[in-house]
C-alpha cells in the first residue's frame, strides 16, 4: 500500500449534521463524489493526505529503481525499466491532479513532502543492491501496491477512482515484468539465483510493512472505511498478499525468509511472522537506510530545477504580454 | 509516443521495417563491410550514449513533465540503438547482437561524437546538447530516408518521426530558456559557448563517410551543415542567444574512437553486469 497510517478527520456518528448524513447516504448507495460537490471538510482533508501520500510515493518510488537504469544488463531491460519508472512519474501526475481537484496545488504538496510534513511509503527507504532487486520490487512491491489499489478503483471519490483504474492497468504490467526478471534470475546461473534469493530476503518483510500495522483498533481506519476511501483492513490485505505470493515464490524455487510460514488448513490461509514494527516506525521517523538519500534527491531535484521553472514562467509571461501588445496594436 | 518495443519481440531488427538481407544487397556486400559496419556503429553509438545520459535524469528532473519527457526521449533513442546496432552486427557477419556491441566493446571501438558523452550538468547543458544534436540528427535521418540501402532507409524513416518531435521540443525549450530570465539566458549562452567547439565533429567527413556516400547509403556529413546552420540560426535568434565566434571543430575524434575521459565511466557503469557475469542471460 502506498498510503500508510493516513490520519482521518471525521466526526463521530452522533454529531452528524443533516448534510453529512445525506453525504454518507450517497456513499452508502455507492454513488461517486465529484470535485464541485459538497463534502465534509474531514473527508476532503483525509483524501488530500491519502492521495498526496500516494502521489509522493510514486515519485520517490522512481529513485530505488532509477538507481539501476544506467546499469541495466541489456538494451531491452533498460528500455523496460526506464518505461516503468516513467510510468511511475505519470502516476504521480494523475494523483497530484486528482489532489488538485480537492483544492491543493502540486507545489503545496511538494512543499509538504520536502519539509517532511507529508510522508511517502516506507518501502522506498530501502536500498536496491543488485539487479535482482528490480525483479523483487516489481514482483513484491508493485504486487503489494496492487492489493490495495485494485479495490480503490471503487473508492467513493470520482477523480481518485478513475486515476486508480489507469494506474492499476500499468501496475499489473509492472508486476509481471518484475516476475519475469525474477524468473530469469532464479533459473539463471548460481550467482543470479543467489542474487534473487537475497533480494527476496531483503524485500519480504518491508513489503509486508507496506500495508501498515494492524488496524483493528484504529478509529482512523473505521472512518476512512465508512467513507469508502479505504476499502479493506490492513490485515486483510496483508494476508491476501502472503497467500498469493508464497506459491509464486515456490514456483521460482526461492525460499520465503520466514521459518514459521505454514499453511493453516483450518483458516484456509498461510500463518506468517509479522514484520518488525519497531523497524517500521523507525523508518517512518526518518531512520530507514535511505531516508536521507531519497528525500535529499527529491529536494535537490526541486531546488536545482528552480531556475529552469522560473525561466519557462518568465518566457510564458513575456509571450503573453507580446500577444496582448500585438492585439492592442491591431485594434 | 509508444517508445517501448514489445517485450516479446523476438527480432528487434524487424522493427526497422527491413524484411531481410536478400532485399538489401548492401548488407551482404563484402567490399562495403568494414566502412558500413563502422558507420552503423556511429549511428547506434550516438543514440546509445545520448540515451544513456538522458536516462540518468530519471527521477531527478526539474518538473514531473520534464522528467517524463526526458525518459521518453531516452526510450526513443534506445529503440534506435537496438535497430542500428542489430544491423551493424548483421553487416559485420560475426554473429554479434546489438547487446554484444553495446555491452562488450571498449572505449576505443565506440564511434559516437564527443558532444554526446559530456556529463549532463544542469538542464541548460542537457537541453542545449539535445538541441545541437537533434538539429543534426533530424537533417541526417531526413536524407537517410532516401538511402539506397533499404534497411537504412527503413530505420531512418521510423526514427525520423520521433526525432522530428525531439527537435521540436528541444528548440522550444532553447527559445524559452534563452528568452526567459536573466539567469536562464546566461546559463544557455554559457553552455552554447562551451559546446560550440564540439559541434564541428558532426560534420567532419572521412574515408568511412566517403564510402557510404559513394554507395548512396548516406550523405557526406558536410552536406548537412547548411540545413543545420539554418535551424540553429533561426532558433538561437528567437532565443536571443548569440552564435559563438569561435572554432566549431576543436574537439573531435569520437567518430574514430578518440574520446573524452567521460566515456570510460559511462561504459564502466553501463557494462558492469555483462562484464561481471559473462555469459549470463538476463
Amino acid at each position: 500500500m502506498y498510503a500508510q497510517m493516513v490520519k482521518s478527520d471525521g466526526p463521530s456518528d452522533a454529531e452528524l449534521s443533516p448534510e453529512e448524513r445525506a453525504f454518507q447516504a450517497r456513499i452508502d448507495a455507492g454513488e461517486k463524489i465529484e470535485p464541485k460537490e459538497w463534502m465534509p471538510e474531514g473527508y476532503r482533508k483525509t483524501l488530500i493526505r491519502q492521495i498526496g501520500q500516494h502521489a509522493h510515493s510514486e515519485i520517490v518510488g522512481q529513485l530505488p529503481e532509477g538507481n539501476w537504469i544506467t546499469r541495466a544488463p541489456t538494451l531491452e531491460r533498460k528500455a523496460i525499466l526506464l518505461a516503468k519508472v516513467q510510468d511511475e512519474a505519470g502516476h504521480g501526475l494523475y494523483l497530484y491532479s486528482a489532489a488538485e481537484t480537492l483544492g491543493v496545488s502540486r507545489d503545496e504538496l511538494f512543499e509538504k513532502l520536502h519539509s517532511g510534513k507529508m510522508k511517502y511509503s516506507s518501502i522506498f527507504n530501502y536500498p536496491t543492491l543488485s539487479w535482482a532487486d528490480m525483479g523483487a520490487i516489481g514482483w513484491l512491491v508493485d504486487g503489494a501496491a496492487i492489493m490495495n489499489q485494485v479495490p480503490l478503483q471503487r473508492t467513493s471519490y470520482g477523480p481518485y477512482a478513475r486515476a486508480m483504474v489507469r494506474i492499476c492497468k500499468e501496475e499489473s504490467f509492472h508486476q509481471r515484468q518484475g516476475y519475469s526478471i525474477m524468473m530469469k534470475m532464479a533459473r539463471g546461473t548460481e550467482a543470479q539465483r543467489e542474487m534473487a534469493q537475497d533480494a527476496l530476503n531483503r524485500f519480504w518483510y518491508p513489503s509486508l510493512m507496506m500495508f501498515g500495522p494492524s488496524d483493528k483498533d484504529s478509529v482512523h481506519s473505521a472512518q476512512s472505511m465508512a467513507w469508502k476511501i479505504k476499502m479493506n483492513t490492513n490485515d486483510e490485505l496483508r494476508q491476501k498478499f502472503v497467500d498469493e505470493t508464497v506459491p509464486q515464490a515456490e514456483y521460482l524455487g526461492l525460499t520465503v525468509p520466514d521459518p514459521d510460514l505454514s499453511w493453516n488448513e483450518d483458516r484456509g490461509h498461510y500463518d506468517f511472522t509479522q514484520p518488525d514494527w519497531d523497524e517500521f516506525f523507525e523508518v517512518l521517523r526518518g531512520n530507514g537506510p535511505c531516508n536521507e538519500e531519497r528525500l535529499g534527491a527529491r529536494v535537490k531535484a526541486w531546488d536545482d530545477g528552480a531556475w529552469f521553472r522560473d525561466g519557462l514562467n518568465a518566457y510564458a509571461d513575456k509571450a503573453a504580454a507580446r500577444r496582448l501588445a500585438a492585439k492592442t496594436a491591431a485594434e | 509516443m509508444p517508445s517501448l518495443p514489445d517485450m516479446t519481440t523476438p527480432k528487434v531488427e524487424t522493427l526497422g521495417g527491413g524484411t531481410g538481407v536478400e532485399q538489401d544487397p548492401h548488407v551482404s556486400d563484402a567490399a562495403l563491410r568494414a566502412p558500413f559496419f563502422d558507420w552503423l556503429c556511429r549511428m547506434g553509438d550516438n543514440t546509445l550514449i545520448l540515451s544513456h545520459r538522458l536516462s540518468e535524469w530519471c527521477g531527478h528532473g526539474p518538473a514531473l513533465e520534464e522528467d517524463i519527457a526526458l525518459a521518453n526521449t531516452a526510450l526513443d533513442l534506445i529503440g534506435h540503438t537496438q535497430m542500428w546496432l542489430a544491423l551493424a552486427g548483421e553487416v559485420e557477419g560475426q554473429g554479434r547482437s546489438a547487446d554484444d556491441l553495446a555491452y562488450l566493446r571498449d572505449v576505443m571501438t565506440f564511434r559516437n561524437v564527443q558532444l554526446l558523452e559530456l556529463p549532463n550538468g544542469d538542464m541548460a547543458r542537457t537541453t542545449m546538447r539535445q538541441f545541437l544534436f537533434d538539429a543534426f540528427h533530424a537533417a541526417l535521418l531526413e536524407k537517410l530516408s532516401g538511402s539506397t540501402s533499404l534497411r537504412v532507409a527503413g530505420i531512418a524513416a521510423k526514427a525520423l518521426k520521433e526525432v522530428t518531435y525531439h527537435l521540436e521540443r528541444s528548440s522550444d525549450l532553447v527559445v524559452r530558456l534563452g528568452d526567459g530570465t536573466e539567469d536562464s539566458h546566461a546559463r544557455m549562452q554559457t553552455t552554447l559557448d562551451a559546446f560550440w567547439p564540439y559541434t564541428g565533429e558532426m560534420f567532419l567527413g572521412d574515408d568511412v563517410d566517403a564510402a557510404m556516400a559513394e554507395a548512396g547509403i548516406a550523405p557526406p556529413p558536410q552536406d548537412l551543415r547548411p540545413e543545420w546552420d539554418r535551424v540553429i540560426r533561426e532558433v538561437l535568434d528567437e532565443a536571443t542567444l548569440a552564435i559563438p565566434e569561435r572554432r566549431a571543430d576543436v574537439h573531435k575524434g569520437g567518430k574514430t574512437g578518440r574520446h573524452t575521459e567521460h566515456l570510460g565511466y559511462i561504459l564502466a557503469e553501463m557494462q558492469f553486469l555483462q562484464r561481471a557475469y559473462p555469459g549470463a542471460s538476463w
